[in-house]
C-alpha cells in the first residue's frame, strides 16, 4: 500500500491517468503542458515503483504485493494482481524506460504532441498490467491493448512505410494472441471454470493438450520475443517506428513474450515443454547465429539493431529451454540488460536521425570530429551491445551460455558464436558511422549532444555499467521463484 | 355464445404504439410543411411511453394472450427495451441526415414505428402466425423505407432487390411452417415442441421443415449463403435506413430465433446444430474475406454484418442457456457498435455529400481528434480488441462454443476475425496516417454530439465492466427458458 492505494493498481493506473490527462490537454497549442504532466506522470510512475523492490521479499517465492477483487463474476474473471521474481524487474525496467521516452521526444516531435505522449503513457501503464496479471483474462486484455497505442506510434510517427509496418506489426501479435485466448478458454474448462494463471499452474493436463496449447502459447509468445521465423515484422516495425517506439519495442514489448514463456508455457505445460525443448532450442540457435549473420550486411543502422535484438532474444529463449537454474536466470538478466542497451542503442541512432535523417551508415562516417561525447556513448553501447565483460550485456550470455554447456556442448558452441558475431555487427557498423573520413559537408556540422540528450544517455549507461559490475540485486530477486520453477517443471503433469 | 375479450394486458405496448402511428400520421398532415419535428417528437414520445409500459409489465411468470398466440415474458420485455432505445438513438442520428434529403416527412417516421411495432410482434410471438405476422410488418415497412428516396436509382434498385429476395424468403419460411403443421397439426410453440417430443410425427417431413424454416431465418439475419441482398441494400438505400436496417431489427431476428428454433423446435437440435455450423462458419468467411475488397464503407459493413451474424449463430450452436445468453450479448454489443459506425458516417455526410467512401475517413484525427477516436473504439470493439465490448462479446461467444466441444470451429472463428481485424484498421489507418481529402468541419447537432460521445464512451465502459450487460442476457434467458 502506497498512500491508501494496493501498489500494483496504482503502478497500473498512474500512468494511464495521467496519459488521459496528457490526451485531454488538446491540440499542439499546448504542446508544453502536453510535456510536462507527460514527464511528470512518468517520473511519479517511476517512483511509485520503487517500493515495489524495497519492500519486496525476495526469499518468498509466492506472489506478493497480491489484489484480488471480482471483475466478471459470470465467467469467474478476476482482477488479480501479483508479482514474483519474475515480474518484478520486468516493471521496474518499463517504469525506467518510459521517463527515458518522453525525454528522448521532448524537442524531436512537433506534431501532435499530446497525443504522442499520451500514447507512452497510457502503453506504459497496460505493459505492467501485463507483468502483473494473475488472471488469464485480465493478462490477455492487457497483453491485446498494448498492441492499440504502439500501432498508432508506429503509424502516425513512423517513416515513409509506416502503414505497412504498423499493420504487420498488429495482425501478426493478434494472429498468436486469439490462439493463446482459445487455449486460455479451454483451460477454463479443464480447470472447472477457472482463469486464474495460479490455477492453471497446478493443473493436471494429458500429454496431447499439452502440446497443443504449447503450440498455441507458442504462437504467441515466438511473434513476440520474436523467435525464428517470424521475427519478420520486427525489422519493419522497428525501422518505421519514431526512436521512442523502437526503444519501448526493444526495450519492453518483446519482453512481454519472453515473460510470456515463464509465466506460462513452462509451468502449465511443463511435459510438453520438455518434450519440445530440443526444437526450440534449434529455433533459438537460428536466432542467435543466422540472424546475427543477417545483421552483418545491414546497410540501416534501425534494422541492424532490429536484427541484433533478435539474435539477443534468441539467448532468452535458448536460456529459458536450458531447465538450469543458470539458463533462466540468465536469460533473465539477458532480457533487462537488453532492454538497457537496445533502447540505448536506438537512442543513439534517433540522436543522428534528428540531425541528419537518414539511418544508412554509407551517408555517416567521422562522427567523432563534430560530436566527440556522442561517440563516447555510442562506443560503450555498441561494446556492451557486443558483450563485452563489464558490461550488462556480458553478464546474461556468459550466464546462458554456462549454462548451455551443462546441458550439450554443442549448444554452448553456437550460442558462443555470438560473442564473434554480435562484434562484427556493432563493431564494424560503429567504426563506419563514427571513424574514418568525415563523409559529407552535412557531417561535419553535426551538433554534438544537447544537454537533455546526454542526461538520457547517462543514465542509461549507468545502468548497463552498473549491472555489467554488480548483478546481484537483480539476480537477488529472482533465486526463489527460479528455483520454484524449476522444481515445479521438473514434476509432471502427467 | 359468450365471446369472451382477450386479455389486453400482456400487449398493451404494442397497442399502444399502435395508436401512437395513427396519431403521428395524423399530426403530420395537420402540422404541415413546416413543423415536421412534430412527427419527430411525437415518435419519440411513443418510443418513451411504450419503454414505460413495458417496463412495467416486467415479471418473471410469462403472460399468454390471444389463445396463447402471444407472450410476454422477460426475454420479450428486455429485447422491447432494447428495441426501444436502439430505434430511438436511430432516430437522433438521422434527423439531421434525412432532413437534408426530403426524407424529414411523417412517413419516415410512421414506417420507423411500424417497423418497431412489427420488431414487438416478433419478439413476442408464441404461435408461427404471430411470428410471420412480425416479420412480415417490419420487412414490409423496411422495404418501402429503403424506397423512400424513389428518385434515386440506388435506393429504388436496392428495395427492389430487397423486395423480391425478402419475399422468397418469407415463402420459404412459410412454407417450412407448413411442413411443421402438417407433421405436428399445430403451429402454437408450445404445442409443436409437445408433439415433436412426443414422437409422434414424422421426422423426415419435420426436417425438411426446418430446413425451409432455417433458410428463412438466414436471410433474414443475413447469414451467407443467403446473404446476398445485404450489401446491395446497405449501398443503396439512404444511410439513415441503412442504419435501421442494420441495427434493431437484429434485435428483433435474435428473438425469431430463440421462439422458432430453441422453444418451438428446441426438441431438434440434433438437426439444427449442424446448420448452423455451416452458416456460421460460412458467414465468418464470406464476411470477413470479402470486406476485404470494399472500397465503399457501407457495403463493407454490410460484409462485417455478415461475419458478425455468423458469430451469433455460433452462440446458438452450444445450444444451452450460456449459449444463448452469448448470442444476446453478442448481438447488443453488435447493435452498440453499428449504431456508433453508422452514425459517424452520417456525420461526415452532409447536404449533396454522402461519404460512402472509405476514404472520406482520411485524416479524421486531424478534422476533429474525438470523433476519430470514438470511431476507433468502435473499430477496435469490432475487431473485437480488449478491452471494448466486442471483445468480451467474442470471448462469451467462443467459450460457448468450446464447452460445446467444437475446438475446431473456436480456432476457425478465431483465425477468419484475424483477417477480419485488417479491414477495421484500414479504417483506423485513414483516420490517424493519412491527410485529410476535405477540411469541410465537422458540425453535428449538440444532441447527436452527446449522444454520439455516450455511445462511444458506452463501447469502452461496458467493455471494462462487461458484468451489467452479460447479467442482462443471462437473466433474460434463464428466465423465459
Amino acid at each position: 500500500m502506497l498512500f491508501g492505494f494496493p501498489l500494483l493498481s496504482l503502478i497500473i493506473w498512474l500512468p494511464i491517468f495521467f496519459g488521459l490527462a496528457v490526451l485531454a490537454t488538446g491540440g499542439d497549442r499546448n504542446a508544453q503542458a502536453a510535456r510536462l504532466i507527460a514527464i511528470s506522470g512518468s517520473v511519479l510512475g517511476f517512483l511509485v515503483a520503487i517500493p515495489l523492490y524495497l519492500q519486496f521479499d525476495p526469499s518468498a517465492s509466492t506472489m506478493q504485493f497480491a489484489e484480488k477483487h471480482v471483475w466478471v463474476e459470470r465467467f469467474n474473471i478476476f482482477y488479480h494482481l501479483g508479482v514474483d521474481g519474475i515480474s518484478m524487474p520486468l516493471i521496474l525496467l518499463n517504469c525506467f524506460t518510459t521517463p527515458l521516452v518522453v525525454m528522448a521526444g521532448w524537442e524531436v516531435i512537433r506534431e501532435r504532441v499530446s497525443q504522442y505522449m499520451g500514447a507512452f503513457l497510457i502503453m506504459s501503464g497496460i505493459v505492467n498490467g501485463v507483468f502483473a496479471s494473475l488472471d488469464a483474462i485480465l493478462f490477455y486484455a492487457f497483453w491485446e491493448a498494448s498492441l492499440i497505442p504502439m500501432f498508432l506510434i508506429i503509424g502516425i510517427w513512423g517513416g515513409p512505410n509506416r502503414v505497412y509496418a504498423a499493420i504487420k506489426f498488429f495482425l501478426y501479435t493478434l494472429l498468436g494472441s486469439l490462439l493463446m485466448l482459445v487455449a486460455f478458454i479451454y483451460l477454463y474448462y479443464v480447470s472447472d471454470g477457472s482463469f486464474s494463471i495460479l490455477d492453471f499452474h497446478k493443473l493436471p493436463l494429458p500429454i496431447e493438450p499439452q502440446i497443443l496449447i504449447f503450440i498455441a502459447f507458442l504462437l504467441a509468445f515466438a511473434v513476440k520475443v520474436p523467435m525464428w521465423p517470424v521475427h519478420t515484422w520486427l525489422p519493419d516495425a522497428h525501422v518505421e517506428a519514431p526512436t521512442g517506439g523502437s526503444v519501448v519495442l526493444a526495450a519492453i514489448l518483446l519482453k512481454m513474450g519472453g515473460y510470456g514463456f515463464l509465466r506460462f508455457s513452462l509451468p502449465i505445460v511443463p511435459d510438453a515443454s520438455q518434450q519440445l525443448a530440443g526444437l526450440m532450442i534449434v529455433l533459438s540457435l537460428i536466432a542467435v547465429v543466422y540472424i546475427g549473420l543477417v545483421a552483418i550486411m545491414q546497410a540501416d543502422m534501425k534494422k541492424l539493431i532490429a536484427y541484433s535484438s533478435v539474435a539477443h532474444m534468441g539467448f532468452v529463449t535458448l536460456g529459458f529451454f536450458l531447465f538450469n537454474a543458470y539458463g533462466i536466470e540468465g536469460a533473465m538478466v539477458q532480457m533487462i540488460s537488453h532492454g538497457f542497451i537496445s533502447g540505448a542503442m536506438f537512442l543513439c541512432v534517433g540522436v543522428l536521425y534528428d540531425r541528419l535523417h537518414s539511418r544508412q551508415i554509407a551517408d555517416y562516417g567521422g562522427v567523432v570530429n563534430s560530436m566527440p561525447v556522442f561517440a563516447a556513448f555510442f562506443m560503450l553501447f555498441a561494446m556492451a551491445n557486443a558483450g563485452l565483460p563489464g558490461t550488462s550485456g556480458f553478464v546474461g550470455e556468459f550466464m546462458v551460455i554456462m549454462g548451455a554447456v551443462k546441458v550439450n556442448f554443442w549448444y554452448a558452441f553456437f550460442a558462443a558464436t555470438t560473442l564473434i558475431f554480435g562484434a562484427v555487427y556493432t563493431l564494424w557498423m560503429y567504426k563506419r558511422v563514427i571513424f574514418g573520413a568525415v563523409a559529407s559537408p552535412a557531417v561535419e556540422g553535426l551538433q554534438d549532444i544537447s544537454k537533455r540528450e546526454f542526461a538520457v544517455l547517462a543514465i542509461l549507461a549507468l545502468a548497463v555499467l552498473w549491472m555489467g559490475v554488480y548483478p546481484f540485486p537483480i539476480t537477488e530477486v529472482m533465486h526463489a521463484t527460479v528455483d520454484e520453477l524449476l522444481a515445479h517443471v521438473a514434476n509432471s503433469k502427467l | 355464445m359468450n365471446f369472451l375479450p382477450p386479455d389486453f394486458a400482456p400487449a398493451y405496448s404494442e397497442i399502444f404504439l399502435l395508436v401512437m402511428v395513427c396519431v403521428v400520421m395524423l399530426a403530420n398532415l395537420v402540422a404541415g410543411e413546416k413543423r415536421r419535428y412534430v412527427a419527430y417528437g411525437l415518435a419519440q414520445i411513443a418510443l418513451v411511453g411504450c419503454a414505460v409500459l413495458t417496463f412495467t409489465s416486467i415479471s418473471s411468470e410469462p403472460s399468454y394472450t390471444f389463445s396463447g398466440m402471444f407472450v410476454d415474458d422477460v426475454m420479450a420485455d428486455i429485447l422491447k427495451l432494447m428495441v426501444y432505445a436502439t430505434v430511438a438513438a436511430v432516430l437522433i442520428y438521422s434527423r439531421a441526415y434525412i432532413s437534408t434529403r426530403d426524407m424529414y416527412t411523417g412517413e419516415f417516421f410512421s414506417l420507423v414505428l411500424f417497423a418497431t411495432l412489427g420488431m414487438m410482434v416478433m419478439i413476442s410471438a408464441s404461435h408461427f402466425l404471430t411470428l410471420y405476422l412480425g416479420l412480415e410488418l417490419l420487412s414490409l415497412s423496411l422495404y418501402a423505407m429503403v424506397a423512400l428516396r424513389r428518385d434515386l436509382v440506388t435506393a429504388t434498385e436496392a428495395a427492389m432487390k430487397f423486395f423480391v429476395l425478402g419475399a422468397l424468403a418469407s415463402g420459404f419460411l412459410l412454407y417450412g411452417m407448413s411442413m411443421v403443421y402438417g407433421a405436428t397439426g399445430s403451429l402454437h410453440v408450445a404445442s409443436v415442441t409437445e408433439a415433436i417430443q412426443a414422437g409422434t410425427s414424422n421426422h423426415e417431413v419435420l426436417v425438411v421443415g426446418l430446413v425451409f424454416i432455417v433458410a428463412g431465418i438466414s436471410f433474414k439475419l443475413s447469414a451467407a449463403p443467403f446473404h446476398m441482398w445485404a450489401p446491395d441494400v446497405y449501398q443503396g438505400a439512404p444511410t439513415a435506413v441503412t442504419l435501421f436496417i442494420g441495427s434493431a431489427p437484429k434485435l428483433a431476428a435474435f428473438g425469431f430465433v430463440m421462439r422458432l428454433l430453441v422453444e418451438g423446435m428446441g426438441e431438434m437440435v440434433a438437426d439444427w446444430q449442424g446448420m448452423l455450423v455451416i452458416l456460421a462458419v460460412m458467414s465468418m468467411a464470406v464476411g470477413n474475406i470479402a470486406a476485404i475488397a470494399q472500397s465503399n464503407i457501407k457495403r463493407m459493413l454490410a460484409y462485417s454484418t455478415i461475419s458478425h451474424m455468423g458469430f451469433v449463430l455460433l452462440g446458438f450452436i452450444s445450444a444451452d442457456t450460456n449459449g444463448y445468453s452469448s448470442a444476446l450479448f453478442y448481438v447488443i454489443a453488435y447493435v452498440l457498435m453499428t449504431l456508433g459506425t453508422f452514425a459517424v458516417i452520417m456525420m461526415l455526410s452532409r447536404e449533396g455529400f454522402e461519404a460512402e467512401n472509405i476514404d472520406d475517413f482520411k485524416g479524421l484525427n486531424k478534422r476533429n481528434s474525438w470523433y476519430a477516436f470514438i470511431t476507433l473504439l468502435l473499430m477496435l470493439s469490432m475487431a473485437g480488441i480488449p478491452p471494448m465490448i466486442g471483445f468480451y462479446a467474442k470471448l462469451s461467444v467462443l467459450q460457448a462454443v468450446l464447452n460445446a466441444g467444437y475446438i475446431w470451429l473456436a480456432v476457425v472463428a478465431v483465425l477468419l476475425s484475424v483477417i477480419g481485424a485488417f479491414y477495421y484498421l484500414r479504417i483506423v489507418k485513414l483516420m490517424y496516417f493519412d491527410e485529410p481529402v476535405s477540411n469541410e468541419p465537422i458540425v453535428p447537432y449538440g444532441d447527436v454530439k452527446l449522444l454520439f460521445s455516450i455511445n462511444g464512451l458506452a463501447i469502452i465502459v461496458l467493455g471494462i465492466f462487461p458484468q451489467v450487460l452479460m447479467g442482462l442476457s443471462l437473466y433474460a434467458i434463464q428466465n423465459s427458458m
